[in-house]
């Protein structure tokens, strides 16, 4: 009888490591997963296992990426943006034809970014003055920026300007003709600020504050208004960054580009371990959720089929098994608070 | 001071009041004015005539049109009521149509690219489509109530994973077949009205005498307006859950069978794309908060009629066909912003300080 307190104290010492583990399951489960996929593919595959799949997985996501870190911080608030695949897609349109028009890349590029911006905090504006749900008016300002598209151009339009095509083969190099290229660095850089942003400001904690308990955060003294109307900013500007770094690669642009990205950036924040209904998550877990999006394709493309529906179940089932994971965690999670 | 709160509790009463203008009235005047729009503006707009025995004009093609909207929007209306969301509406409507096709072939799957002139059997036709859009309802119903997921969530897996079902079973191709009998659900007239009108007009009667007539829509309301609670004053509120979201699947499967029949082919790319935002909208527009609890069928009708007029009467005005969507999207946000809370406290206090200092 008398040891008991010392077994409980062991106890108590085990369970404080496993906490503090378990605070991080969250973003080493979807590191976890990737790497076993990686490991797979390269276990089918010969070439699969190698420095520029790695490179190429953040190149071809990259628009994906930054449009993803700006959805991060809607959900992470509890709110959602289902603008961003259209607004991706405007602003790439926005560029052709400012470009088309004569205008330099310099003009063009603040446009498309004032655009995206613009949209996001009149669209944060109407969620916070009028109390309208974020998923209604994100999907009118969805509607809204594809049909600008489809203004302004019915048809693709070219981009010839050197500098497009120039920002698509610079990048930093790594050793042979390995680079990791300029849409992968801004991708990288976007989801590093995000991440700093997210710990080390006012602002970042405010966002897990609304997301947390919106009536709390603003009984507490929170500016809940200006911090949702900056999350919305914040996302319009990223998916307007996501555009431009599309050109690169594209070299034009197309009013149905970018189709159901804001589904596959959702399914990346919630496979990267934020948790929907809000206050939990990491624009880095979000980082991964890309990756593993990437290399479910890759692996697909591997395979030799160009069977995008293989690509979409795979990536629905992907999202099944960790919101399951998900579940589980925060079931524990509860039984352990009790 | 005593006369100064006894003003300011009238005035509550009254901004009260205000607040409980219903909305489903909003939603009808605003169609009522895209109507009388087009009654100044577009010439003929009103005019039915009737050509062998069936009715043709404007009016009768937008309930033509709005029908699988409707339809989807029934459901979605019901699922939104229970603070859910069924966003993969589209996809099961893709599933749904690529099953009657594939059953309306005969099951062959060799040749998919061909036409296929069919004198199948109507029965499994229907009985698969359906069975199949009853099993994805019933999945999206297991994973928001009896695991647990948020629904919007839980559908995207399905919005996802469905389309590329769906591409899976037909092959990648645009099954396209003749069937006479099969066509008459999308294209026929019934008593000289477009057949998915009346099956639309259908649906709507059975789910309104459901939740009117059996305690369905109280249970539905009480699990939206506050699902601990419910559950605790002994709603079997996962079971609710589990039926509004097999009633939206199979309101979806209906749709994508007469969208499969007014096309006579199925292409699971692009069948039923943007449907659940169109659907979500009408019952919005239609006044059923994305709070959930209380719903108005009937708003979600007027709802559907909006959308699919707002469609005809751009088409019909000769406006390029890039301009719908940005149309669209301004008469929703201006309708949304009406219904805001917000607008009414302002109109309901603005009404305050005529009444006190008159």
């Amino acid at each position: 009888m008398s040891d008991l307190p010392i077994e409980r104290q062991k106890r108590g010492a085990f369970t404080a490591r496993l906490g503090a583990l378990r605070k991080h399951v969250p973003i080493l489960s979807p590191a976890l997963v990737f790497i076993l996929i990686f490991c797979i593919g390269g276990l089918l595959f010969k070439n699969f296992f190698s420095a520029r799949v790695i490179l190429n997985l953040f190149t071809d996501n990259a628009f994906l990426g930054v449009a993803a870190v700006g959805m991060t911080f809607a959900i992470i608030s509890g709110g959602i943006d289902l603008s961003v695949g259209a607004v991706v897609s405007t602003s790439a349109m926005i560029v052709a034809v400012l470009n088309r028009a004569g205008a330099p890349p310099i003009v063009a590029i603040p446009t498309a970014l004032a655009f995206g911006a613009g949209l996001g905090f009149l669209m944060g504006c109407v969620i916070h003055f009028f109390k309208a749900h974020p998923f209604i008016v994100t999907l009118s300002g969805m509607f809204f920026a594809r049909g600008f598209g489809y203004v302004l151009s019915w048809q693709s339009v070219p981009i010839g300007h050197k500098f497009y095509s120039v920002m698509s083969q610079i990048g930093i190099p790594f050793g042979g003709y390995l680079k990791l290229t300029m849409p992968a660095c801004i991708f990288i850089a976007v989801a590093l600020i995000g991440y700093v942003i997210q710990r080390a400001t006012k602002y970042g904690r405010n966002v897990y504050a609304i997301g947390g308990n919106e009536q709390s955060a603003f009984l507490m003294g929170l500016p809940v208004g200006k911090t949702r109307i900056l999350i919305h900013t914040i996302s319009g500007f990223l998916a307007a960054l996501g555009g431009i770094v599309l050109t690169f690669y594209m070299l034009a642009g197309f009013g149905n580009a970018a189709y159901g990205l804001e589904l596959e950036a959702i399914a990346s924040v919630v496979i990267g371990g934020t948790l929907l209904t809000g206050g939990v998550g990491s624009v880095l877990g979000t980082l991964v959720g890309v990756l593993i999006l990437g290399v479910i394709q890759t692996l697909i493309s591997f395979q030799g089929a160009i069977n995008v529906y293989w690509t979409k179940i795979f990536i629905g089932l992907m999202l099944f098994i960790f919101i399951l994971l998900q579940k589980a965690f925060m079931l524990s999670a509860g039984q352990r608070n009790k | 001071m005593s006369n100064k709160e006894m003003g300011a509790q009238t005035g509550e009463v009254r901004q009260a009041g205000a607040r409980n203008i219903n909305p489903v009235v909003w939603s009808a005047l605003s169609l009522a004015v895209i109507l009388l729009f087009n009654l100044i503006f577009t010439r003929g707009f009103f005019s039915i005539t009737i050509k062998e025995g069936h009715l043709f004009g404007s009016l009768i093609d937008i309930l033509k049109r709005a029908s699988p909207t409707l339809l989807i929007a029934l459901g979605m209306t019901l699922v939104i009521a229970t603070k859910g969301i069924d966003i993969s509406v589209g996809s099961v409507a893709a599933i749904a149509g690529s099953v009657a096709a594939l059953v309306v072939r005969g099951g062959d799957i060799t040749y998919l690219q061909e036409t296929i002139h069919a004198t199948v059997p109507l029965f499994p036709v229907f009985a698969f489509a359906l069975l199949a859009a009853a099993l994805c309802g019933l999945f999206n119903g297991f994973l928001v109530s009896f695991i647990g997921i948020q629904p919007i969530v839980a559908t995207l897996i399905l919005m996802i994973t469905g389309r590329g079902v769906a591409v899976l079973l037909t092959g990648g191709y645009v099954l396209n077949f003749d069937h006479a009998r099969f066509e008459f659900v999308g294209t026929g007239y019934l008593l000289g009205l477009p057949f998915p009108l009346i099956l639309a007009v259908g649906v709507f009667v059975i789910v309104f005498g459901l939740t009117k007539l059996t305690p369905l829509g109280l249970l539905i309301q009480a699990t939206g307006g506050n699902t601990t609670a419910s559950r605790y004053s002994g709603v079997n509120t996962r079971v609710v859950q589990m039926l509004v979201y097999l009633i939206s699947g199979l309101c979806s499967g209906i749709a994508g069978i007469i969208i499969t029949s007014d096309v006579r082919s199925a292409d699971a790319n692009y069948m039923g794309l943007w449907l659940e935002l169109n659907a979500i909208l009408a019952v919005v527009i239609g006044g059923t908060a994305m709070t959930g609890g209380r719903f108005k069928l009937f708003g979600t009708i007027f709802g559907a009629l909006i959308i699919q007029s707002l469609i005809t009467t751009i088409l019909t005005r000769g406006v390029q066909v890039q301009f719908t969507l940005i149309v669209k999207s301004l008469v929703v946000i201006f309708v949304i912003l009406i219904q805001s809370e917000r607008t009414r406290e302002f109109f309901a206090k603005s009404r305050r300080k005529i009444t006190s200092t008159g």
